[in-house]
């Protein structure tokens, strides 16, 4: 055998060897980048947190969503003034095919854009965008100028016009503020756990929402966006959102 | 002695006398509840706190809101449930009271603290929010106990909107 043979002989089984290892390796390697973050780390790139609806399975006389949302984050309707400036972080949203007559439902909210307009247009830098793409208002900083909710094409955002009573969530009469994706949920030394809207669909046995990491190939939410793919409301706009659909029609 | 003399008496009387009232009048917050550790008593020195505890809050403040850091030593939360926890007949003090940790001493140097208008001056229920896990049967058993039946209901009647 001269040397050159014995090279390729040697590079084949080199080759072969990496392949099946990593084969062995990579699935436990992938499954161990899903762990909770300790409370002293800060979030990273990593992760980029999203949500996946079916429209098939959201069901139109259900909001419990809506209710769960509201009620996690103390948004409470305000007491005196009609409820029509009332904050909505998520709301149902009816959908009509006038051809047919086809009617669905879907949950609409903040959509956790990849190039969020809200955080384009603010003054004061408190609408901004968390590296693990989880879009907030940082209300200390907020004047309440509202050009965010001018610029969102969602409409996911509102303004808080009455003081708030329920203490326990700080909100702050005079800011803009919409869905955190229940950022302390994803915090939560024990998580990352489902948004409380998430967690309502299931109770409620609709399951048509899954939360997940969009980076992470092997989270539930990337297979099934690779399996079967997610629509973007208004992808014209190129913002990448965090927040697909499926099945609308 | 003479005029001025006697003014000159009279004027150091009136500001020894002011600086008695001073230290009558001066704040006395109530002790914290739990000591932090045994060595610097809070989170940190007290002295330290004493001059510098808003710029532990505001940092932590950003590092919760922006980078999601969720570490408890400097939160205002903690502080909350350690300096004003219920006092032995269950009575929590507002920061309304002058009997609150932080209205003694802002009331005394008249600066206002604006924490309150948004964060609640009083220990929250812990088990309802933080604690919540996603394995848990769905919180809403909570809610309904902690909100007002008329709340829940204009909650619950929220139509959904017409969109074409």
């Amino acid at each position: 055998m001269s040397q050159n043979k014995v090279d390729q002989y040697r590079r084949q089984f080199l080759a072969q060897a990496s392949a099946v290892a990593g084969l062995s390796i990579a699935p436990g390697v992938i499954l161990n980048t899903v762990h909770a973050k300790p409370a002293d780390q800060a979030v990273s790139n990593k992760n980029r947190w999203g949500m996946l609806i079916d429209a098939n399975k959201c069901a139109s006389n259900c909001n419990k969503c809506v209710t769960a949302c509201h009620v996690e984050n103390g948004v409470v309707p305000a007491k005196e003034i009609n409820h029509e400036t009332d904050a909505k972080w998520i709301r149902k949203v009816k959908l009509t095919d006038k051809q047919t007559g086809h009617v669905q439902t879907i949950p609409m909210m903040c959509q956790h854009c990849a190039n969020p307009p809200c955080v384009d247009v603010c003054p004061t830098n408190a609408s901004m965008k968390r590296e693990d793409g989880v879009v907030l208002v940082d209300k200390h900083a907020c004047i309440g100028c509202r050009y965010c909710m001018m610029a969102c094409p969602y409409n996911a955002r509102s303004f808080i016009h009455e003081e708030t009573t329920e203490k326990k969530y700080p909100r702050g009469q005079g800011t803009v503020e919409s869905c955190t994706l229940c950022a302390h949920r994803i915090d939560d030394p024990n998580g990352p756990n489902n948004p409380a809207c998430v967690d309502a669909c299931n109770a409620e046995g609709h399951k048509a929402m899954w939360f997940g990491d969009l980076k992470d190939p092997q989270s539930e939410i990337s297979k099934r966006l690779k399996q079967y793919g997610g629509e973007q409301i208004r992808s014209d706009l190129g913002l990448n959102t965090g927040v697909r659909y499926q099945n609308l029609t | 002695m003479s005029l001025k003399n006697k003014i000159l008496a009279l004027l150091v009387v009136l500001a020894l006398s002011a600086v008695a009232q001073a230290d009558s009048l001066s704040p006395e917050p109530p002790k914290a509840k739990k000591k932090y550790n045994e060595e610097t008593l809070c989170v940190e020195p007290v002295a330290e706190m004493r001059k510098d505890h808003m710029s532990y809050i505001m940092h932590q403040r950003d590092e919760t809101l922006r980078k999601g850091v969720r570490t408890k030593q400097h939160s205002l939360k903690e502080c909350i449930d350690c300096h004003n926890a219920p006092a032995e007949d269950g009575k929590v003090a507002s920061s309304k009271d002058s009997e609150h940790f932080c209205s003694t001493c802002h009331t005394y140097v008249a600066v206002q603290i604006d924490c309150f208008s948004c964060h609640s001056d009083k220990p929250e229920n812990t088990q309802y929010r933080h604690k919540v896990s996603a394995n848990d049967t769905f919180h809403i058993n909570v809610a309904t106990q902690s909100l007002s039946p008329e709340t829940l209901e204009v909650l619950s009647n929220d139509k959904a909107e017409s969109q074409q």
